[in-house]
């Protein structure tokens, strides 16, 4: 079962590595800057767990749901399948190319569907909203089948993640053959669970990705929280509440980038004493309505959809992140280095306070996600 | 003379002996093995050791006991100067964090911006930092005797400056900042109990930590910190007379034990 593959954690402590870098036209570029970016914070991982998520590569495809899947075995897939194929259409099926790469051990069965949500599914799902509809998806075949583990559902972007060092993963998946216009990247340093290829990052439902470094202490409350929304954590890892947290808030409740932000990494109640009233009267809504979703515990987390790469960090900032502006070019990152070794001509670079939200946003957001506008170009270290 | 390196196409590890000097070209090196470079010229008494293409490279300087010139062209990784007991170390682009972690000797002068914990444990010697640092400068910087470091940063700090902090100075210029802005920061000096901070213009109540005590700094205060503004206006350049005119705050330690009835029954 593929759960229950699980690598050894040495207890050896350091920090995890995140980058994440995009063009704000839209313009998409090949993994290859990601690659150099991450490797160069090796130091931060462990290689038990890598992994990229990128925007803009499937335009081909752009209106339907793209399931990334890992099966443990033919049985998990055939299972899957037929269950993809009760509540879906499915338009296309086809393994996710891969190239033997040194460094990456013995990998799951890895396979994508272009899908198309059916009138009439079966009742395992129920339609409301075609979103609810996927996600619901995502999740019985998470909880329920045994062998499969869907690790990327959005629309015109895939998340490849496995165990081994980030830029061996990158290769494994041959991330320099697909172009995007927002790429994340994460280099894993486990440290409170244990790796497993589902277990790496970035976490994914929908469009929304999260890669983290740090450690989410009020991992428990968070996740009964959000039960009660149905979604269910499989993943044994605490980054996942995260992924469900952002799409509950802001996809589900409507809540703003920043007013998310603000629930998931609240201001401190003396800093909420001393704001204007009706930003105090806010900050004391959301703390009361949304105290469970709090996250506890040091962190630095970058979250993208198709058309927004946000980086956040802790309120009292106990893990790293910096970002970088170069004209179109935006950049997040764990370390000021890797930046640099992409884009030696990036001067811009700042620390963002804790708790502050940095929302990068990408032009014509629209026209860009569903593959309107396919500009094509060679990044900074590409 | 200075070789031209391609940033990217260079050589890694291969280096040039000039002048009592070497310049090494840093570019794909892993950190041990520069470090190892590093250490092996300073053992064999080279005055300066020229780094190139520097992208983040963990520890450079560290633990060496030697009054050498390092200049680094590019961006150290965490921990730069780490340890180390007197050598001078130049970087012409922004570090990252923890620099001079638990230094106890030389000078550490960074063209750029530098990352979260710099000075962090710090024992001795001075840093001068061109821009801003991120957050918990000087977090429990200490002193003893004649062994009294100090750290300069041009621009501001961000929260939790000189938390634990137990000796030593931090000056903070607030250089650039918006006409009568005052510093942002929050819980400065939380946990301080020795050393003294000096900021550039006023300091809310609320941005202090309990253990914090400030006030408008006094003539004497001024005169305390000049050679050190001048020292940081002699590596980039400004006036000196005028940072000092345009009024520091002085926080110091309520106490020198505030912890110590903590864990006393």
């Amino acid at each position: 079962m593929l759960r229950g593959v699980r690598f050894r954690d040495d207890k050896d402590f350091s920090g995890c590595s995140i980058f994440g870098m995009m063009n704000a036209s839209g313009m998409r570029f090949t993994g290859a800057p990601m690659l150099t970016a991450i490797a160069n914070m090796k130091e931060r991982s462990n290689g038990l767990g890598g992994g990229f998520a990128t925007y803009g590569i499937y335009p081909q495809y752009a209106d339907l749901y793209c399931f990334h899947m890992m099966y443990s075995d033919e049985a998990g897939k055939s299972d899957c399948e037929e269950f993809l194929a009760a509540n879906f259409s499915i338009e296309q099926a086809e393994i996710i190319p891969t190239s033997p790469c040194e460094g990456v051990g013995e990998a799951p069965l890895l396979w994508r569907y272009f899908l198309q949500p059916r009138e009439n599914p079966a009742p395992a799902c129920e339609i409301q909203d075609l979103d609810d509809f996927v996600v619901q998806a995502v999740m019985h075949i998470n909880a329920v089948i045994d062998g499969a583990f869907a690790f990327s559902s959005g629309k015109n972007m895939g998340v490849f993640k496995g165990v081994g060092f980030p830029e061996d993963i990158g290769r494994f998946f041959r991330l320099d053959e697909y172009e995007g216009y927002i790429w994340v990247a994460h280099g894993r340093f486990p440290t409170n669970t244990q790796a497993w290829w589902g277990g790496a990052h970035p976490f994914n439902i929908l469009d929304w990705s999260v890669v983290h470094n740090g450690e989410i202490s009020s991992y428990g409350i968070n996740q009964r929280h959000l039960e009660m929304y149905g979604y269910t954590c499989t993943l044994f890892t605490d980054t996942e509440v995260i992924a469900y947290a952002v799409d509950l808030l802001v996809r589900r409740h409507g809540l703003s980038i920043e007013d998310m932000a603000s629930v998931l990494a609240a201001p401190l109640w003396t800093d909420i004493d001393r704001m204007p009233p009706r930003e105090k009267e806010l900050h004391t809504a959301l703390r009361q309505t949304y105290g469970s979703l709090l996250l506890n515990g040091p962190f630095s987390v970058i979250v993208s959809n198709l058309s927004q790469m946000i980086g956040l960090t802790d309120r009292i900032r106990l893990r790293p992140l910096v970002a970088g502006r170069n004209g179109d070019w935006m950049y997040l990152s764990s370390e000021e280095a890797p930046m640099h070794l992409v884009d030696d001509t990036l001067k811009d670079t700042w620390i963002p306070s804790g708790g502050e939200p940095i929302v990068f946003q990408v032009e014509d957001a629209v026209a860009v996600a569903q593959g309107e506008e396919m500009l094509s170009g060679v990044a900074p270290g590409g | 003379m200075k070789i031209e390196v391609d940033r990217r196409a260079g050589l890694p590890g291969v280096f040039t002996r000039k002048n009592g000097g070497i310049e090494i070209n840093a570019s794909q090196l892993h950190y041990r093995e520069l470090n190892n470079m590093v250490k092996g010229a300073a053992a064999e008494g080279s005055r300066e050791i020229v780094l190139d293409n520097v992208y983040g490279q963990r520890y450079i300087g560290s633990g060496i006991r030697k009054p050498v010139n390092i200049v680094v062209h590019g961006v150290p990784g965490n921990d730069l100067g780490a340890f180390m007991d007197g050598p001078n170390i130049t970087v012409d682009r922004n570090a990252q964090d923890g620099v001079g972690n638990t230094m106890n000797n030389g000078v550490i002068v960074v063209h750029g911006r530098a990352g979260d914990i710099v000075a962090m444990g710090m024992r001795g010697g001075k840093i001068f930092i061109k821009g801003s640092v991120g957050y918990r400068a000087a977090i429990h910087m200490k002193e003893y005797r004649k062994h009294r470091p100090v750290l300069v940063v041009g621009g501001d700090t961000q929260d939790f400056l000189g938390e634990y902090m137990a000796g030593g100075m931090v000056i903070a210029l607030g250089l650039g900042r918006e006409n009568g802005a005052g510093i942002q920061a929050k819980h400065i000096g939380t946990g301080m109990h020795g050393g003294l901070i000096f900021l550039r213009g006023e300091v809310e109540e609320y941005q202090l930590g309990k253990e914090a005590a400030g006030a408008a700094a006094a003539e004497e205060d001024l005169a305390r910190i000049r050679p050190y503004v001048e020292e940081y206006v002699g590596y980039f350049g400004g006036d000196a007379d005028d940072i000092l005119k345009s009024g520091f705050t002085k926080l110091w330690p309520k106490s020198s034990r505030p912890f110590g009835g903590l864990y006393a029954y």
